[in-house]
């Protein structure tokens, strides 16, 4: 019986590792199409991706607009967390699953619903459209894991700065946002992530000169399976593996809880 | 209301007004606006949703999103129950190192691992070019633009969803029970079927239902690896709105498939509590 367990758990993780032990070698083929195994090695699809206008165009403005992600979901979504934790009075739950609800709802809904007021508003082609889109998917993320992390502070140090002479603004400096700094990055991290990697709502709402790496990607895989693809993927693993890295060490001081959507 | 009642409302609502005040203008609100652009129909505010119960080809792609879900989270519970196990029994380097093969695939993009199945699995891909060498078969085989592909693209997807949740109730259990149950004549088998599964049970049914969820919501994965036969809810919606400019008839769409969310999301609250959705 266990035998069995062990061996079906085994071929999962390798069916979920396989993807990623075939998009590196592909990116590293010297071969002009694609081809497996690669009949030699080079740089050459990097070189090309480089080399691309099109594509180091995308990355930039995919890399900004996941920036500004960033500020604005920990900007709003870190005051929430607090608000929401210490909140004496009941109703926390609702509130909770109101926060998340943008994480939860199929994501092809809340992208017609925000295409529809944008295109109205004058927000599709724009990146401040993208902006609010992405951080709409953000904010929630950044409200679970500082909200965690809250609920593990220890209020009486807070209490005790307090009572030793420093200032709400003090304490909040000195005391609680140290304890929870893993937290802050760990929210900031997953934030930039969601905005990179976004596509679905993206689609609807970028135009031609905003477009993002996920979208250029998008449109590249249904023309055709271009290596470039494979170069590009093999780079935004290893932002993926970077990203996990530090979370791995943050977790392991602060023991930080990540949401799952 | 007293000034000081007031002050203090005022403290306690000032830190989520922000995020309130967001979520009200880019979240609620448009969604509300589709709402009544889905009751917007010309022979009446119910139409739209009516045609939908009328059409066979409506009907049969929600029983369609709805098999396929179902597919999709039997095969999560049959590789991830085994896969939670055996990272449970394991310590240390290897659990971590193991754990990685899990969390990569989680935080990498659903479209880069959609893209890495299309290279495995397409005309000229990876298993057809290794068939054709090893001389298996003479032409390609259909991997992809069928069920086959949708099912491994998705399952590939949501399977961290099912291993995590349950990874993390089977590590909290005591594995001294087990040894109690053996003590008292269980053979191994029973006391991991009696003893152990019970307990890991809220975790098993926490990431099936996520999966289920999730999976009713998807998009990517049936756009690239499905054929004409596999489109999805998800498909259908955009496509009535971008290609077909129904708004009014893609909103309805899209309000049957949040209806089904909700209410899956409410059976998740009652049974097992939202602050399951952390792992």
């Amino acid at each position: 019986m266990r035998t069995v367990l062990y061996a079906v758990g085994g071929l999962s993780l390798v069916f979920l590792v396989l993807p990623f032990a075939v998009v590196f070698p592909l990116s590293f083929s010297a071969s002009p199409y694609l081809e497996f195994p690669p009949a030699g090695f080079s740089f050459q699809w990097y070189a090309r991706y480089f080399a691309s206008a099109k594509w180091m165009a995308a990355t930039l403005f995919s890399t900004e607009i996941a920036l500004g992600t960033t500020a604005l979901a920990l900007a709003v979504g870190i005051p929430a967390a607090f608000g929401l934790v210490r909140r004496p009075f009941p109703g926390k739950g609702v509130l909770m699953a109101f926060f998340m609800a943008p994480i939860i709802v199929p994501y092809i809904i809340t992208a017609i619903a925000v295409y529809f007021l944008f295109v109205r508003l004058g927000l599709v082609g724009n990146p401040l459209g993208l902006l609010i889109a992405h951080s709409l998917l953000a904010v929630p993320k950044v409200v679970v894991i500082v909200a965690a992390a809250l609920k593990g502070f220890d209020r009486t140090l807070e209490r005790a700065s307090l009572s030793l002479g420093a200032g709400p603004w003090m304490t909040f400096w000195r005391v609680t946002y140290p304890g929870i700094r893993p937290a802050v990055v760990t929210a900031g991290l997953f934030a930039f992530l969601t905005s990179f990697d976004e596509l679905i709502l993206s689609m609807f709402i970028t135009g031609p000169t905003t477009v993002t790496l996920p979208k250029l990607m998008w449109d590249a895989v249904r023309l055709e399976l271009d290596p470039t693809i494979a170069a590009a993927s093999s780079l935004l693993i290893g932002v993926v593996v970077l990203i996990l890295g530090t979370m791995e060490a943050l977790r392991r001081k602060a023991g930080i809880r990540v949401p799952v959507s | 209301m007293t000034a000081a009642m007031g002050a203090r409302a005022l403290r306690q609502w000032l830190p989520l007004a922000p995020a309130l005040a967001f979520l009200a203008v880019f979240f609620v609100y448009p969604l509300a606006r589709m709402l009544a652009l889905s009751m917007e129909a010309p022979e009446g505010p119910f139409s739209y949703y009516a045609s939908i119960l009328a059409s066979p080809v409506y009907m049969t792609v929600l029983g369609l999103t709805f098999k396929t879900a179902l597919g999709v989270t039997v095969l999560c519970v049959v590789l991830g129950v085994p896969t939670a196990y055996l990272l449970a029994s394991l310590q240390g380097t290897w659990r971590n190192v193991l754990l990685v093969a899990v969390v990569l695939p989680f935080l990498t993009s659903i479209l880069i691992r959609t893209y890495a199945w299309m290279a495995i699995l397409g005309r000229n891909g990876v298993v057809n070019q290794l068939l054709l060498r090893a001389g298996l078969t003479e032409a390609p085989v259909r991997l992809m633009h069928n069920e086959l592909g949708v099912y491994v693209g998705m399952v590939h997807v949501l399977l961290p969803f099912m291993i995590l949740p349950v990874f993390s109730v089977m590590s909290a259990i005591d594995h001294r029970l087990l040894r109690a149950a053996e003590s008292l004549g269980a053979s191994p088998r029973r006391a991991l079927l009696t003893v152990f599964l019970p307990l890991a049970l809220p975790g098993i049914a926490s990431g099936a239902l996520l999966v289920f969820l999730i999976a009713i919501g998807f998009y990517i994965t049936p756009a690239l690896l499905g054929g004409p036969k596999q489109v999805m809810i998800s498909n259908l919606i955009e496509v009535q709105v971008t290609e077909l400019l129904q708004w009014g008839f893609g909103s309805a769409l899209a309000f049957v498939l949040l209806a089904a969310t909700v209410l899956l999301m409410l059976l998740f609250d009652r049974f097992l509590g939202l602050e399951r959705l952390t792992v």
